[in-house]
C-alpha cells in the first residue's frame, strides 16, 4: 500500500487548509501546501517563519491551516522545529510529525545557519523549502536562490548579477537522512516524497520549485505549465538523494534518453522577470544545462 | 490568598474559511465546465480530476461532475489550462455579473 | 545538604531540581560551566532532559520557544553578546507569553570586547517584557531559579535570573541544596494552555492587524495593542504573585522573605545605597564601616528589577535624606539605568531624598569596599548640590 504511487484519482479528498486565504491566485506554493498537508496528515506540528506562507496562514484571529502551526522569527525555523521535536521527545511522543515550511529566503539566506546546525545535530523533522526564487512576501526582492539575470524589485535595472545558490547541494553535503527536489507541476510526486521522508528518521529536506505568477511576471493560469517547462528543458531537476546516491525522478529521468530537450528560452520567454536577459546570457544558460545533462547521462546510463 | 486570574492574551488563531474574505471577488474570469467533455462526468465514474488536483485553493469538488465553489474561486484559470479535454473555459465575470447579483 | 560549589553549578543544580525538560546550550564566557554541568547531569541520567547543542544563541532561544509552546519546560543561559544576539527572540518570548527561565551570567557587552562582569547585557533588555531578578550569592541563585519556574508558569511571562559573571559564576560559596521531593511539591509539572498539537490545533503568533478584527464566530477579539498592554499590566501583577511564591518557598525551605529587595540597616538609615547583584555584599561592609563613623547609612539590595517595584521603592526611600545608586550599567547619553528608574519612582514623593548615581565596574573594572565608603561620604557632603551626571568609580587617571 505504502509503495503505491499516488495519482489524482487515489489522492485523498480530505482537505487540511481552508479556501478563501490570502495566497495569490495561481500560487504555486498554495498548490503544493495543499497537497503536502494531505501527505502529512493531522497528527503534526508545522513551523513557519516569515514568508508568503505566513500571510497565507491568515491574520489573527483566523487561521487557514487546520493543523497546529507555530509561527516563528525569520532565522529560526529549523531551530524552533528542533525545540518542538525535543519537547515531543521529552513527552515520549514519537508519532506527531514536525514539519518546517520555509521560503527560499528563510532557508538559503537568513535561515541557513539554523538549518545547517539542525542537520549536524541529526534533528528529526521534515524541512520543506519552497523556492519561488525571491523574497516574494516583501515584494519580490532578490534572494540567494534568485537566478542570475532576474529582474527583481532591487535588481530592477541590470537584473541579479550573481549566480544562485544550489541549496539542495549545500544541504546534501551535510549528509541528512534524505534530500529531494520537487515541483508544483508534479504535486503527486511531492506527496509521495513526503510520505517516504516521514518514514525515515533524522532530518529530511525537500526543495520545491513553486512558480509565482506575481513575482515571475506570468499569467496566473501558467503556474503548472511553466513549472513543467522548467523540468522539461532540464533546467530544474527532480531527484532524490539517499545514502549519497542521486536518483532522478521520472519527469527528469525521462530526459536522459531524449536526444534534444526544449530550449531554455522556451521557459524564459513567458516570464516578465527575464525580460532584460541578454541573448548571450540565455546561450550561456543553455550551455550550462546541456553540460549538466551530459554529466547526468555519463553517470547514470 | 487567591491569585488574581490573568488574561494572558496571545495572538493564537483558529482555523476557518475566508480569512481574506470572499476571495471570489478577486476574479475577473470564472471557470465554466462543459460536462459533455469532462471525463468523469462523461464516464459517470471517478476519472482524471486534474482540475481538482491542481487547484491551489481546493475549490473544485472531487465528484463525478466537479463543481466550483465560486465563493472562494480566485479565477486563476489553472484548471482550464490543465484540463486534458479542454472541458473548462474561463469566462469573463462581467458577462455573468447580472445573473449572479448578490 | 550543604555543598561548596560555584555559582554556575548552583544555577545548574537549580535547573536540575526544577526538572527542566529541554536544554538549549550554546557556550559563552562566563556561562559555559553552567551548560557543561547540565550536560553531565543529562548524560549521567541525573536530569532527564533533551540537551540541544545549538549553533547560536538566537537558535538557543528558538529551541526554547518551540519547546515551551509544545508543553515542555525549557532552559537556556547566556551572557553579553549572546543575549544581544538573541534579542529578537527575547522580545518574541515575552510577546508570545511563553513560560521560560533563562540565566544571564552578567558580562559587559562589545564593543569593545570584554569578557568580564557588568550589567549592561541584561539591563539593555529591560524593555523586552521579561521579569528580571538579580541574585547576589549562590544560595539566591539556586533558590531563585526554582522560584522563577514557579513564577513563569503561573504568570506566563519569561524570567531572567541574572548573576554576576566571575564574581558569582566562578567563585565558590557554601549553599544549601533543596531536596528534590520538596521542590517537586513546590513546582508542579508544566502545563501550557495553548500547547501545540493535534488535540487543539491553533496557529500561534500570527500576523496581527493594527485595528483588530472578528474571529470565525464573528466575535471581536483583542488586537496587538491589547495584547501588549496585557503583558504590561500582568507584569505589574507579577510583583504580588512573586511575593506570594517567595513566601511559600520560605515556608517550605526556610529561606526568602525579600522577594523585591533585602534591607540592610535601613530602619533608621538617613542615607540609603541601592545596588543590584553581588556588589551589595561589599556595600554591606561599607555600611558597617560608615555606621562605625556615626553615619546612618543603609543598603537596599535590589533583587527584582523588572517589573520595576516603584511603589516599594517610593515607600522605602521617601523621607530619607539621600539615596546613592551604585550600578554597573548605563543608559548612554542619559544616566545610569537603575538611577533613572528610581528617580522616576520618587518623583511623586512629598519628601524626596537627594539622589546620587555612581557608575562602576564596567567591563570588569575592579572596585574596593573603600570606594563605596568614599562615594557615600562624598554624596553626604555634596548632597544638596544639584548634580545631573553620574559620577564614576575607578577611572584610570
Amino acid at each position: 500500500m505504502k509503495d503505491q504511487r499516488t495519482t489524482a484519482l487515489n489522492l485523498t479528498d480530505e482537505e487540511f487548509v481552508y479556501p478563501g486565504n490570502r495566497a495569490c491566485a495561481g500560487c504555486g506554493l498554495s498548490m503544493l501546501y495543499r497537497t503536502g498537508l494531505k501527505a502529512i496528515g493531522r497528527d503534526a506540528i508545522l513551523v513557519v517563519p516569515p514568508s508568503c506562507l505566513t500571510v497565507m496562514q491568515g491574520l489573527y484571529p483566523i487561521a487557514s491551516t487546520q493543523l497546529s502551526v507555530l509561527n516563528v522569527t525569520f532565522a529560526s525555523a529549523a531551530s524552533a522545529a528542533s525545540g518542538v521535536r525535543a519537547a515531543l521527545k521529552a513527552q515520549k511522543n514519537e508519532h506527531t510529525r514536525v514539519v518546517a515550511w520555509a521560503g527560499d529566503g528563510g532557508t538559503a539566506d537568513i535561515g541557513i545557519q539554523a538549518l545547517s546546525g539542525a542537520i549536524e545535530r541529526g534533528e528529526d523533522f521534515l524541512y520543506i523549502c519552497y523556492d519561488n526564487e525571491a523574497y516574494m512576501n516583501t515584494g519580490i526582492q532578490r534572494s540567494g536562490t534568485t537566478p542570475r539575470g532576474t529582474v527583481t524589485a532591487n535588481t530592477a535595472i541590470h537584473g541579479k548579477q550573481q549566480r544562485s545558490k544550489d541549496l539542495p547541494a549545500i544541504i546534501a553535503a551535510h549528509s541528512p537522512a534524505y534530500v529531494a527536489s520537487c515541483s508544483a507541476a508534479y504535486p503527486t510526486d511531492f506527496h509521495d516524497k513526503i510520505r517516504k521522508a516521514l518514514g525515515l528518521s533524522g532530518l529530511k529536506y525537500i526543495h520545491i520549485h513553486t512558480p509565482c505568477p506575481s513575482g515571475w511576471g506570468i499569467e496566473e493560469r501558467l503556474t503548472v505549465s511553466i513549472g513543467k517547462l522548467a523540468v522539461e528543458t532540464g533546467l530544474y531537476v527532480l531527484y532524490e538523494i539517499e545514502d549519497g546516491e542521486t536518483k532522478l525522478s521520472p519527469p527528469s529521468a525521462r530526459l536522459l534518453t531524449k536526444k534534444k530537450l526544449p530550449p531554455v528560452a522556451d521557459y524564459l520567454a513567458p516570464q516578465g522577470r527575464f525580460k532584460t536577459l541578454p541573448v548571450e546570457a540565455i546561450e550561456e544558460l543553455q550551455q550550462e544545462v546541456d553540460a549538466k545533462w551530459e554529466t547526468y547521462r555519463n553517470q547514470m546510463m | 490568598m487567591c491569585p488574581k486570574k490573568l488574561d494572558v492574551l496571545t495572538s493564537d488563531s483558529y482555523a476557518g474559511p475566508g480569512d481574506a474574505g470572499r476571495t471570489g471577488s478577486w476574479r475577473v474570469l470564472r471557470p465554466v465546465i462543459d460536462y459533455t467533455k469532462c471525463t468523469p462526468a462523461r464516464k459517470g465514474k471517478p476519472a482524471c480530476y486534474f482540475c481538482w488536483l491542481y487547484c491551489p485553493d481546493s475549490v473544485v469538488s472531487k465528484t463525478i461532475e466537479p463543481q466550483f465553489d465560486l465563493e472562494y474561486c480566485k479565477g486563476c484559470g489553472i484548471c482550464a489550462e490543465e484540463c486534458p479535454t479542454k472541458a473548462i473555459t474561463m469566462v469573463a465575470e462581467s458577462s455573468v455579473a447580472d445573473e449572479d447579483a448578490d | 545538604m550543604f555543598v561548596f560549589e560555584s555559582g554556575n553549578v548552583a544555577a545548574a543544580t537549580g535547573v536540575k531540581l526544577a526538572r527542566a525538560q529541554v536544554i538549549a546550550a550554546y557556550p559563552i564566557t562566563p556561562q559555559t560551566p553552567l551548560t557543561e554541568k547540565l550536560s553531565v547531569y543529562v548524560d549521567t541520567g541525573a536530569l532527564e532532559a533533551e540537551y540541544v547543542a545549538v549553533e547560536s544563541e538566537h537558535s538557543a532561544l528558538a529551541v526554547c520557544i518551540g519547546a515551551s509552546s509544545t508543553g515542555a519546560r525549557p532552559f537556556t543561559a547566556t551572557s553579553a553578546n549572546g543575549l544581544l544576539y538573541m534579542s529578537e527572540q527575547v522580545h518574541w518570548t515575552a510577546g508570545a507569553r511563553l513560560p521560560m527561565v533563562m540565566c544571564v551570567v552578567n558580562r559587559g557587552v562589545g564593543a569593545p570586547w570584554s569578557v568580564w562582569n557588568d550589567h549592561q547585557d541584561s539591563i539593555s533588555q529591560r524593555d523586552a517584557g521579561w521579569i528580571q531578578i538579580y541574585a547576589k550569592d549562590h544560595q539566591e541563585i539556586i533558590d531563585t531559579v526554582i522560584k522563577a519556574y514557579r513564577l513563569t508558569e503561573e504568570v506566563c511571562i519569561p524570567v531572567m535570573v541574572c548573576y554576576d559573571g566571575y564574581y558569582l559564576s566562578h567563585t565558590y560559596m557554601p549553599y544549601e541544596v533543596p531536596e528534590q521531593d520538596q521542590v517537586d511539591a513546590f513546582l508542579p509539572p508544566y502545563e501550557y494552555r495553548h500547547k501545540l498539537g493535534p488535540e487543539n490545533p491553533t496557529s500561534l503568533n500570527t500576523v496581527t492587524l493594527p485595528s483588530g478584527r472578528q474571529d470565525i464566530h464573528g466575535n471581536r477579539v483583542p488586537g496587538y495593542m491589547e495584547i501588549r498592554r496585557c503583558l504590561h499590566l500582568e507584569l505589574k501583577e507579577a510583583i504580588e504573585v512573586y511575593t506570594r511564591i517567595d513566601s511559600e518557598f520560605k515556608s517550605i525551605f526556610g529561606r526568602g522573605g525579600n522577594p523585591i529587595a533585602e534591607k540592610y540597616l535601613c530602619d533608621d538609615a538617613e542615607y540609603v545605597a541601592v545596588a543590584l547583584g553581588s556588589m551589595s555584599n561589599q556595600i554591606k561592609d561599607a555600611v558597617d564601616e560608615l555606621r562605625g563613623e556615626g553615619l546612618k547609612a543603609g543598603l537596599l539590595a535590589l533583587s527584582l528589577y523588572r517589573p520595576f517595584p516603584s511603589d516599594f521603592l517610593a515607600s522605602e526611600l521617601s523621607g530619607r535624606r539621600g539615596v546613592i545608586v551604585f550600578e554597573k550599567a548605563l543608559s548612554p547619553g542619559n544616566s545610569g539605568a537603575v538611577f533613572g528608574d528610581i528617580r522616576a519612582a520618587l518623583y511623586e514623593c512629598s519628601s524626596r531624598p537627594f539622589l546620587r548615581n555612581y557608575i562602576l565596574g564596567l567591563g570588569g573594572r575592579s572596585y574596593k569596599t573603600s570606594d563605596f565608603c568614599c562615594a557615600i561620604r562624598e554624596s553626604v557632603e555634596t548632597g544638596s548640590e544639584h548634580c545631573d551626571d553620574p559620577a564614576w568609580i575607578g577611572l584610570n587617571r
